[in-house]
């Protein structure tokens, strides 16, 4: 039986080492599955998070050869043989144990995000949207929250500006910006409180999201061209004030 | 005790699935405090690998459909041993349920004439899911918590509860651990809703995660709350079983309800050949007609392959005993010959991905080999219909975990909208009862600390059992005596092989320090699961019948007496007690919607509308 | 068998990554790219000379303003245009900040160390994107129309190669310009609610062509600078006599 060598990141934030393991593979291999084997077999107490293994929760976000991969998605026959493979915990957020680190810095950010308010539901209690009115913002909705896309943005990665939301709620942002029925202009929010301006559109995040959501094409930049159009274009304004109309693309007729 | 990390709230939820989540809605918005404690990350739980839909009788895809007709379904399709007022509450409120995320950002995929699409499904005699592509958990579990946590209610996320306390007999606190640093926690409540989901990693092939260890029902258990219908554990027909990495994995429902069909590697369409008798005539009875219903003709039948998932995974298991499987022992599912690539990328988006990236199969052109995987527990806590307060003062019970919604088999989707209802009325009760408690319950100082001194045993164990060995096999031994079939003699033997178990689960020792250490997480978990699995093998052996979910070899066939009740398991003095509860009479006019033939139901017909959009 | 290292997660220092592919060839081969045609294009418009031949007229110079007052080569009373539109081009942006300022180089490979603001600060007026586009969608009309005045030669109506190659330049620069970023939400991109607004569906429809060329933007950014350079060259080359125009009718 064929063999695989993984090179894992072991340790805290004080003290940490890299481990070498071997283990036998066998067909359709992903890497989450040769780390549950060395937990089985050889180191009981190596930490990883997981739940699903099937690519939709999202929580087994690591590093695997330098590149931010979900290790249940990442099969081990992608790699030349004979090599070691290193697996690291994502190196944007602070670490707990081998290959868990502290990712509740999302979840805050989530937080200050003014929530959805709904437009008034139609007289017989429902809704109504057209599914090309959904389109765009089903494809957000998608996000997993691997958050790997927080991990591989070099605003933060590399130069720490904390500030920036991030891709991952740039997305979430662009959601409820294209969303048919929300009433909330957070326009101002995304330029001052949520850094849009930090993003320099290098698309990591595009590259790295395991749902292949454009992020970079369809959430980012439609969400800078608004905010280019509400604060930076003086055509914009002046159209505005002869039309007397506050900043705002939606025109809720129905 | 002093040192001790100490949280009060009036209710306590634990698990933030779907119907953690809604239940911490509810309460939050009545106006008192609410913790929600849930064992990974926000957001990540079980939910989020629902798939094919949620069902509810909005009739906006087939006009015909009402909540009598989905009350009708879910009775028949849990062989009618469901608590029937659950199964009643369950089908008249999920459009509102469905209604209500919608408002809080959900977006469903749409009819032509912009309202929420549904579409069809093993059991429901309409298309009645309403579904986002194959990723519908995830839309659901997205709105709530982006809506949750905007209602005040604390979170508590990578925090696992071990214990629950009494005082008296009312329910007074839990006891937990932080995950990352192994340090332990205690919270006070009046109210504690267990929403902990399932049981399913107890078994070897399982679409359930590592999350799924019963805790809730253990933990209601061992409080001496009844679990009821234990005996129930449903075998999904559609697991990814080739490579052996992915075996297991769960392949929509929806597949089929778009359209997939089953055949043997004869190329054999044979589920022609299982119609039950209670299903008879309510299915299309040849290929031909099969193909009319698919491309829209309401007079057509709907095919075989949406039978309820007990009878196509008995089916396919038969076909195997007959020569005619799969190479890996399962059969084919295929959809490539029924709808065309763009179709089948657009409505099933993930299963595509899954396919491609992990078993090398492109489900546009070839057909995916699966096989059943234990997916989901009927039983569970016993909950009042009306409030979903179990026989514990001050402890509720709502989504998998309780029991009774689901009888003897559950139809896909009604999971998610049984989570959503009885998640919102699990909250309301828990805050009412809160309220009506005059005085916070007591904690006994010693109880905690004998808590801990348990929680911290397999540091101290001198033993040489290990925690991975040992969850082995019990899911080995699960899925060997009290997997899809079952005997007595396997039954027997099974618990015979558990209280070995139990004996080795004693001498469990762990390595490395309290954090973030899976081995002793495993090591906690498997007192759970312990305990689940006796209580299935125990109700399993007592049920001396084949029904919904449960299929003795020794007692083939249903047997009318044995509708009259439920199996009732009670935890006393350190014994299990299995006893036969009498099913409560139902009201005449619900009997009768169910005796009634399909036809007669659909009287209120209104202009058919049928629609099948392929984009815009 | 181990390393030891101390206090993680420790930033990458510049350059560095644990990445084993060749995560260099892109930035590399995009700054060579852009580098070479940014030299050719200054070069060919300072020339102010060699650019028509026949019917043919180089895009550099197109249209032509011959005027008194203007000092400097015609080439430069047009070139702001797709020069600063190529500038503030989204995808172009990607590609400068990747190649030239090198943050970050590649994904997950150490940025270089640097005040990092983004586009916060100076780079701020990345926003009149859409400035620059208005007069490039007239820049697309224009070189159709030289496209076809290619065809009508001094004896007459014919095709030459020069025709096909100011075709295919038009056709280039058409598609680029129409995946433009800028161009998706002013044509729709801004609305939210599509059944909701006038003239919803017909903004549909024009956001999704725009997005159906914006799926190729940086494939057309490339193919469309390959070629309005290699135009300009083979004008060049007729109109100095280095080789001979081909007439095909």
């Amino acid at each position: 039986m064929a063999e695989a060598t993984l090179k894992i990141f072991r340790g805290t934030a004080e003290r940490s080492e890299y481990q070498t393991f071997s283990v036998p593979t066998y067909q359709g291999m992903v890497v989450l599955d040769a780390v549950h084997d060395i937990q089985a077999g050889q180191a009981p107490d190596l930490a990883v998070r997981w739940n699903c293994k099937a690519g939709k929760c999202g929580s087994c976000g690591a590093e695997v050869n330098g590149n931010p991969r979900l290790l249940c998605m990442t099969r081990m026959d992608q790699y030349p043989a004979g090599q070691p493979i290193v697996v690291e915990p994502m190196r944007r957020f602070p670490l707990i144990r081998d290959l868990v680190c502290d990712v509740s810095w999302n979840y805050e950010v989530n937080k200050r995000i003014k929530p959805l308010a709904p437009k008034p539901r139609e007289a017989d209690g429902t809704y109504r949207m057209q599914q090309y009115d959904i389109d765009r913002v089903q494809e957000f909705h998608k996000c997993i929250e691997c958050f790997l896309c927080q991990d591989v943005c070099h605003v933060m990665r590399d130069h720490g500006k904390y500030d920036f939301a991030g891709p991952r709620f740039m997305v979430r942002l662009a959601a409820l910006a294209m969303h048919p029925l929300d009433t909330v202009d957070r326009l101002r929010d995304l330029r001052d409180a949520q850094g849009i301006g930090y993003c320099n559109i290098t698309k990591c995040c595009t590259e790295v999201c395991p749902e292949s959501i454009s992020i970079t094409d369809n959430a980012i930049i439609p969400l800078k061209e608004r905010v280019a159009g509400e604060f930076y274009d003086p055509l914009a304004w002046i159209w505005r004030a002869l039309r007397g109309k506050k900043a705002d693309t939606r025109n809720p007729v129905h | 005790m002093d040192d001790l990390e100490t949280h009060e709230h009036d209710v306590i939820v634990i698990g933030a699935g779907g119907a953690g989540l809604r239940a911490a809605i509810e309460a939050s918005t009545q106006g008192v405090s609410v913790g929600l404690i849930c064992k990974s990350l926000l957001g990540k739980a079980h939910t989020v690998m629902a798939e094919g839909g949620v069902a509810a009788a909005l009739a906006n895809t087939d006009s015909r459909d009402n909540w009598q007709v989905h009350f009708r379904d879910t009775m028949r399709g849990g062989k009618m041993l469901n608590n029937w007022r659950m199964a009643q509450i369950h089908a008249q409120e999920a459009p509102e349920r469905v209604n209500e995320l919608e408002e809080w950002g959900a977006l469903f995929d749409r009819t032509a004439d912009g309202r929420i699409l549904q579409r069809n499904f093993g059991g429901h005699r309409y298309p009645r899911l309403a579904h986002v592509g194959d990723r519908t958990g995830l839309e659901m579990i997205r709105t709530l918590q982006n809506h949750g946590i905007h209602q005040g209610f604390e979170v508590y996320m990578e925090c696992t509860v071990t214990h629950l306390f009494k005082d008296g007999g009312r329910i007074a606190g839990a006891f937990a651990y932080w995950r990352d640093t192994g340090r332990f926690v205690l919270f006070r409540a009046k109210a504690i809703v267990l929403a902990t989901g399932g049981i399913g990693k107890a078994y070897t092939v399982t679409s359930n995660s590592w999350e799924y260890t019963g805790d809730g029902h253990a933990l209601a258990f061992r409080t001496g709350a009844d679990l009821i219908d234990m005996e129930f554990v449903q075998f999904h027909p559609t697991g990814m079983i080739w490579p052996p990495s992915v075996r297991g994995i769960l392949v929509t429902e929806g597949v089929r309800g778009e359209g997939g069909v089953l055949k043997n590697s004869e190329g054999e369409r044979f589920m022609f050949n299982y119609v039950p008798e209670m299903f008879q005539g309510e299915y299309a009875e040849s290929e031909e007609e099969a193909q009319r219903w698919l491309g829209g003709d309401k007079s057509a039948r709907r095919p075989p392959e949406l039978l309820t998932r007990d009878v196509v995974s008995r089916a396919i298991r038969s076909e195997n005993l007959a020569g005619r499987g799969s190479p890996h022992g399962g059969v084919y599912l295929d959809i490539a010959s029924q709808q065309d690539a763009e179709f089948i990328k657009r409505k099933l988006p993930s299963m595509y991905h899954q396919f491609k990236q992990l078993g090398d199969v492109d489900i546009t052109r070839q057909p995916m080999e699966i096989g059943p995987t234990c997916h989901y527990v009927m039983g569970g806590v016993r909950v009042d219909a009306e409030t979903a307060h179990s026989t514990v003062p001050g402890l509720f019970a709502c989504g998998e975990v309780a029991g009774g919604m689901h009888g003897a088999n559950r139809l896909g989707g009604n999971s998610l909208s049984d989570l959503l209802v009885f998640g919102r009325r699990a909250g309301k009760s828990a805050v009412e009862y809160a309220k009506s408690q005059s005085s916070a319950p007591e904690i006994d100082a010693d109880e905690v600390a004998q808590a801990e001194r348990e929680d911290l045993a397999p540091f101290e164990g001198r033993g040489d059992e290990n925690p991975y060995a040992l969850l082995q096999d019990l899911q080995k031994c699960m899925e060997t005596y009290a997997g899809i079939v079952r005997t007595r003699a396997d039954l027997q033997q099974g618990l015979e092989e558990l209280a070995g178990l139990q004996q080795r689960l004693a001498r469990v020792t762990v390595e490395g320090t309290r954090q973030y250490n899976p081995g002793w997480h495993y090591a906690l978990d498997l007192h759970n699961m312990l305990t689940v699995s006796v209580a299935i093998a125990t109700a399993a052996l007592n049920r001396e019948e084949s029904r919904g979910a449960h299929s003795r070899l020794d007692f083939p066939d249903s047997l009318p007496d044995m509708e009259k009740f439920n199996l009732t398991l009670t935890y006393r003095d350190g014994q299990l007690e299995c006893r036969r509860e009498p099913r409560p009479e139902m009201p005449d006019e619900l009997k009768q919607l169910i005796e009634v033939g399909p036809g007669e139901l659909t009287a209120d017909d209104v202009a058919p509308r049928f629609e099948r959009r392929r984009g815009f | 068998m181990s390393d030891t290292t101390t206090s993680y997660p420790a930033r990458l220092d510049f350059l560095e990554t644990q990445r084993q592919d060749n995560w260099w060839v892109a930035p590399l081969a995009t700054g060579v790219g852009l580098f070479a045609f940014i030299v050719y294009a200054t070069w060919g418009a300072f020339v102010g000379d060699h650019y028509q031949a026949g019917p043919y007229l180089s895009p550099f110079y197109s249209p032509l303003f011959l005027v008194d007052w203007w000092p400097l080569s015609p080439a430069f009373l047009i070139l702001w245009v797709p020069g600063g539109f190529r500038f503030t081009c989204y995808y172009y942006r990607k590609a400068y900040y990747r190649a030239f300022v090198l943050s970050p180089p590649a994904c997950s490979v150490g940025a270089r160390p640097q005040r990092y603001n983004g586009e916060r600060a100076i780079l701020l007026f990345q926003n009149l994107h859409r400035y620059f586009l208005y007069p490039a969608l007239a820049l697309v009309v224009i070189l159709w129309i030289d496209a076809i005045e290619a065809f009508f030669f001094s004896d007459g109506f014919g095709i030459g190669v020069g025709t096909i190659v100011l075709v295919i330049n038009a056709y280039c620069l058409m598609s680029f310009t129409f995946g433009c970023n800028s161009l998706r939400h002013l044509v729709g991109g801004n609305v939210d609610c599509y059944s909701c607004v006038k003239f919803g569906q017909q903004r549909f429809k024009a956001w999704k062509v725009v997005t159906f060329f914006n799926k190729n933007h940086m494939r057309w950014a490339w193919i469309s600078l390959f070629w309005v350079g290699f135009t300009d060259l083979y004008i060049r080359l007729v109109s100095m006599g280095v080789i001979t125009d081909l007439r095909i009718i």
